[in-house]
């Protein structure tokens, strides 16, 4: 047997009704936001994090990027041999990254494009300035931001061959 | 009301209780019910809390709310009718006013008891239809005129089946003064059965559904919301105003849902009154005194419970197109309002 037809300005009410029980009941939807904070998910976009040790100003994350909003600068250094007795390697040494997050765009292509795995979303979300040329966040802070960096997830199995 | 305390009270006295008694009577509601439903029920039926920050649970809102308009620069556009742009939103606050000097709040707590208090309702009901037009005018705004005209035609579009709709409650009680009204209802009975009096909106159901509707689209609540239609007209009529006249509009609009709540309730829902026959009262002069503070008490209940309705709907209803809002009321409440009144007095003259 079908059911009853409820007339839809009816079944309308009864939608608004039902909202408001449930948030008399169980609490709203929303979060009142400076008091308690948002947790977004985990693979949220919020901020660009950069590991530092993986990254060799190869550039390909800069040249990548649409809003040209990262900067990278780098000087070739010497560091020891890796065995005694050996030629000392070269090696590029990061001077300076800095993302300027009054042009990002959160494309993630920088994120894509990067083979050494130096950067990183974050889901972290309160770094607001009240000047906007203090959005420009340089390798120290991008750093910071790597703690908050969730661990990778599992490869699908079988991925790993 | 003076008698009925046992004080005497010179004229000025009672000039000034009257005058308090009246901003209290449209001020409280209105207030009680922006909090109540605007902010409050509105927000919890969109899964949210509402404003929470000014005072506990954010009851002080709207104080902060009226001191942010009172701050507000008063801008007259260059090309407006100013004197008349600036009296608009008076006009429509007037009605308002004068509408609440007729609603009966007990036996004596009568601002002003008229014999033909349902045609002073409802011809100073209409009033807010000039302060809207003009507003619209005197704007010199393609949207405001818009917004002005639209509520003009809707606004008197609804007039009509309110007024019909309220002449099967007057038909019944055989009177228009609302106090009588309210007697009529509790000292009624139901076949018989006395216990309840016999409020109206029993006999009166669809008379009750076509004032509610009415009154919905006169206070331009959604879905009867096209004059104010944001998305396309800006604010309507009130896309002008800034500061304390936009305020002044903001609360006649929730005053005015206020008073009319208090109308319906005096015609359909047996006002102030509790059915006589608990107290062995048989008329309006044996109602103890006590009746003139339980009485608004009661009226205000009935008020919120209606008002609740009137935002319930408001809430949850998408926006009527200009051509069917008009047919609406033209070919639907109209014809059946008609009909109400002709079975009503058919019943009334056979039983």
């Amino acid at each position: 047997m079908p059911k009853p037809k409820v007339p839809g300005l009816i079944k309308g009410l009864g939608v608004t009704a039902r909202t408001l029980g449930r948030t008399v009941k169980d609490g709203a939807n929303t979060v009142q936001y400076p008091h308690e904070k948002e947790s977004p998910p985990v693979r949220a976009r919020g901020v660009i994090a950069l590991h530092e040790d993986n990254c060799t100003a190869c550039m390909l994350c800069s040249r990548s990027c649409p809003d040209w909003c990262i900067y990278i600068e780098g000087h070739k250094q010497l560091a020891p041999p890796r065995r005694a007795g050996g030629k000392p390697r070269q090696v590029n040494h990061l001077d300076r990254f800095d993302i300027d997050y009054a042009l990002c765009m959160y494309c993630g292509i920088c994120v894509e494009v990067c083979p050494f795995d130096a950067l990183f979303w974050s889901p972290e979300y309160e770094y607001s300035e009240p000047k906007i040329a203090d959005l420009l966040h340089d390798k120290e802070k991008l750093g910071e931001w790597m703690e908050t960096v969730p661990e990778a997830p599992e490869l699908e199995a079988g991925a790993g061959k | 009301m003076i008698s009925a305390l046992a004080v005497e009270i010179p004229y000025w006295g009672q000039s000034i209780f009257r005058v308090v008694g009246g901003l209290v009577a449209v001020l409280l509601p209105a207030g009680g019910i922006v909090y109540l439903f605007l902010f409050k029920m509105m927000s919890f039926m969109q899964s949210r809390l509402g404003p929470m920050e000014a005072g506990p649970y954010g009851s002080m809102q709207l104080l902060a709310e009226v001191g942010k308009w009172m701050q507000k620069e008063d801008i007259a556009p260059d090309n407006a009718d100013k004197p008349i742009f600036k009296i608009a939103p008076l006009v429509v606050l007037l009605s308002t006013f004068l509408l609440i000097v007729v609603v009966p709040f007990g036996p004596d707590a009568v601002f002003a008891d008229f014999d033909t208090g349902v045609f002073y309702f409802l011809a100073v009901g209409s009033i807010s239809v000039l302060g809207i037009l003009i507003a619209g005018w005197a704007s010199a705004n393609k949207y405001s005129l818009l917004g002005g005209l639209r509520a003009a035609g809707q606004l008197i579009a609804y007039e009509l089946p309110m007024v019909l709709a309220t002449l099967g409650v007057v038909i019944q009680a055989e009177s228009m003064n609302l106090n009588r009204i309210i007697e009529v209802q509790n000292t009624g009975a139901i076949f018989g059965f006395g216990g309840l009096g016999n409020p109206f909106i029993l006999t009166q159901f669809v008379g009750f559904l076509i004032f509610m509707i009415a009154v919905q689209a006169e206070l331009t609540q959604a879905p009867f919301d096209m004059p104010i239609a944001e998305s396309e007209l800006v604010s309507g009529y009130m896309t002008e105003y800034t500061g304390f006249r936009f305020l002044i509009f903001f609360i006649a609009e929730f005053a005015t849902a206020g008073v009319f709540a208090f109308i319906a309730s005096v015609l359909f829902l047996g006002g102030w009154g509790v059915p006589f026959d608990w107290f062995g009262w048989s008329n309006i002069d044996d109602v103890d005194w006590w009746m003139n503070i339980v009485g608004p008490v009661i009226m205000a209940t009935k008020m919120f419970a209606l008002v609740g309705i009137i935002m319930w709907v408001r809430f949850s209803y998408p926006r009527f197109r200009e051509d069917q809002l008009q047919t609406f009321a033209w070919k639907f409440l109209i014809p059946v309002s008609l009909a109400n009144i002709a079975v009503t007095a058919i019943l009334k003259v056979a039983i």
